[in-house]
């Protein structure tokens, strides 16, 4: 397997993935299932964490990015790989030990409307792991412990004797976040946490989880697939393309310098809220769709839509390769010497439509 | 020469168990031939309510236009008889809406949904609707026409879905597409083939578009003029370049400031807009923005602003203050 791909760093990663797949049996028949095929919903994929870190997991629709976060919360059992916490590997662990890595990674979902339960007050649907995993036994401290949780989400601690249907879903997106920090974990899994609300409140919960991760030290896998929050949040990010990482970078790097022709295409389908910039970028989108993760193509998955591709692509599935420092590229067309002359020449409005971004 | 969509006062309420919600109060706009016009806001601002009553598909009960004049091509769309108004839809005005999935009739094939279009609206015979259908998927990018006619929605996937849609949408040469987050269902790639291709086929078409969406990128893209819409009412209107560069309501101005972009800098914190948007039915008669502003003043509290010019030609806002933020906006940029 190739090198985890993880920034120089003396410090072991908090969260290491090598190597995980997870393939979904198509099953025929009610008794005796007879396998028909699989979706290769996560093939193969490896990245590490550390301590402190956000880091973005990108993609469109089924590339596996929210089965990759499945199964590092062990709500899948993967098909093949490892999933080391601290060095321990989690997807061996079962009973006590593994309620008491619950306790330690929790998860906040996409949907405030469907992830509170509308028959709880939103203080009984905060005390629920805290009372779940004996925490804290006295119901008065109890209490006490939700009205700290809402005010550090910016809520009224007021609002524990509310029901969800009664709040905003900026609101309840605040909810579903004081449950996941109700057990102190130091691991959270963002699954499109901001992708529901509004460009008004998004904005808001996006400080809010900047503002818990300084005050707790929290570590994030933020999977989203809106490209602009994943920028400003992430310090590395990743990109999935059917079930598999296509390049790793950090934030500002792959953002000024994507090598993979995918990413490139997806930061040229990103509409920029300016029209003057919108009126100079030349722009053609990507043709194609993604084929089915049932049957995928050989060689590079994604050659069937590469501008770029060439007869090997057909062929040889490229593994991941460090270009250059912390940066990793999946593809064998990336020639480190004659990108940097590309994008040294790079300026808006060029005919890739890609933008070119200041850095600070 | 007269704009082609001439919306005048345009209202729509809805009653609830929780009093009447007047989804949109008193718009007006306009539209004129073979342009595209955005229409701009958050859940609940009223942006699809606003579409929805120019077609008369507000569903009443609950809902009813209260008031306003629609003026398309000369015509009242409020004052024709059922019968005039399905031939409209569809016809000289097409749709497209935001979930092709619950927007097409899943039991029937592809080219049975075109070529009903065609039959209603053109009196075109099956054979010749048949043909139209066919040069229709080509026209929206569809390769092998002949094989997906003969499919169901559920074989296709999200991006070809809407494709269909905008072929029907397109089939009787409609003047005006009314096209309802055409794209929020879809992938960013999707996106952008979709994008393009509506941008490409009314300019080959010479039919104006109504865009109605969330994504401030997508406006910038594809729309001349944008309406900006909350709490119901069009509270900034104008070309897109002032709008964007020299907004003139604060809803605007912080609505672009909240988002993060990839053309600029990373910014180390991002500048929200504070509090929630208002509940309908309890609105005063002030300024429905005036809890989240940063710059409210008393007098806001008193009425509601009415549009006003601002400085740059065809850009209105509903903003007591306009001048003093078009000055603070040149500051800050």
């Amino acid at each position: 397997m190739n090198a985890v791909a993880t920034a120089n760093t003396d410090r072991p990663p908090l969260l290491e993935v090598r190597g995980l797949r997870m393939h979904f049996p198509i099953t025929e028949g009610v008794l005796i299932g007879r396998k028909l095929g699989e979706v290769k919903a996560v093939d193969g994929v490896d990245f590490a964490i550390r301590r402190g870190e956000t880091l973005g997991l990108v993609g469109e629709s089924g590339c596996g990015k929210t089965t990759t976060g499945r199964c590092i919360l062990r709500l899948e059992r993967p098909t093949a790989g490892e999933v080391r916490f601290n060095g321990v590997d989690i997807l061996a662990l079962e009973g006590r030990e593994l309620l008491a890595l619950r306790r330690r990674i929790q998860v906040i979902f996409q949907d405030p409307y469907s992830s509170l339960n509308p028959r709880m007050k939103v203080g009984e649907i905060i005390a629920e792991p805290i009372r779940v995993h004996g925490i804290e036994r006295d119901a008065a401290r109890r209490a006490r412990r939700v009205g700290e949780l809402l005010s550090v989400c910016g809520l009224d601690p007021k609002f524990a004797d509310r029901y969800p249907h009664e709040m905003s879903g900026g609101q309840r997106q605040r909810v579903g976040i004081a449950r996941a920090l109700a057990l102190e974990p130091e691991f959270i899994v963002c699954d499109e946490a901001v992708s529901a609300l509004d460009v008004s409140i998004q904005a808001q919960i996006i400080n809010l989880l900047e503002g818990l991760r300084e005050q707790f030290n929290l570590t994030y896998l933020f999977i989203a697939h809106d490209l602009s929050v994943v920028r400003h949040l992430c310090q590395r990010v990743a990109v999935m393309y059917l079930g598999r990482i296509v390049e790793l970078a950090a934030s500002d790097e792959l953002f000024d310098n994507p090598l993979h022709p995918y990413t490139q295409a997806l930061l040229a389908a990103v509409p920029v809220p300016d029209p003057e910039v919108e009126g100079r970028r030349g722009f053609r989108p990507l043709a194609g769709e993604v084929p089915s993760p049932i049957n995928p193509p050989p060689g590079c998955v994604f050659h069937p839509r590469c501008p770029m591709a060439v007869a090997d692509c057909q062929r040889t599935r490229p593994e991941l390769r460090e270009i250059r420092p912390g940066h990793w590229v999946a593809c064998s067309q990336v020639d480190p010497p004659a990108w940097r002359e590309a994008f040294a020449q790079s300026s808006v409005g060029r005919k890739d439509g890609k933008i070119p971004v200041v850095s600070s | 020469m007269p704009p082609l969509l001439e919306v005048t006062n345009l209202s729509t309420e809805f009653r609830t168990g929780l009093g009447t919600v007047p989804a949109v109060d008193g718009i007006s706009y306009t539209v004129d031939r073979g342009e595209t016009v955005a229409i701009v806001g958050e859940s609940g601002s009223g942006k699809t309510a606003s579409a929805l009553a120019l077609l008369r598909l507000i569903p009443d009960p609950p809902g009813r236009i209260s008031g306003g004049r629609v003026l398309f091509n000369g015509r009242d769309l409020l004052r024709l008889s059922d019968a005039e108004m399905r031939e409209v839809r569809g016809g000289d005005i097409g749709m497209v809406f935001q979930e092709p999935m619950t927007s097409l009739n899943p039991v029937l094939t592809i080219g049975r949904q075109i070529t009903e279009t065609l039959e209603q609206h053109r009196g075109a015979d099956r054979i010749t609707a048949h043909h139209r259908a066919i040069e229709l998927l080509g026209l929206v990018g569809i390769a092998d026409p002949l094989r997906r006619l003969k499919q169901y929605p559920h074989q296709l996937s999200g991006g070809m879905r809407q494709r269909i849609m905008i072929a029907i949408a397109i089939a009787c040469d409609p003047k005006l597409i009314i096209a309802d987050e055409p794209t929020t269902a879809l992938d960013v790639t999707i996106q952008a083939q979709i994008l393009e291709l509506m941008k490409s086929l009314t300019r080959r078409l010479d039919a104006a578009l109504i865009v109605i969406t969330h994504n401030l990128g997508v406006v910038a893209r594809y729309a001349n003029r944008v309406n900006v819409m909350y709490a119901g009412r069009i509270v900034e209107s104008g070309p897109a370049q002032a709008v964007y560069h020299h907004p003139g309501h604060p809803y605007t101005m912080a609505l672009l400031r909240s988002v993060p972009r990839l053309d600029r800098p990373r910014q180390a914190r991002l500048d929200p807009i504070a509090g929630q948007p208002p509940d309908l039915t309890r609105l005063d008669g002030g300024c429905a923005f005036r809890p989240r502003c940063r710059f409210a003043v008393e007098a806001c509290a008193r009425r509601r602003p009415a549009m006003a010019p601002t400085r740059a030609a065809g850009h209105f806002a509903a903003c007591l203050r306009s001048d003093e933020i078009a000055v603070a906006t040149e500051v800050a940029v």
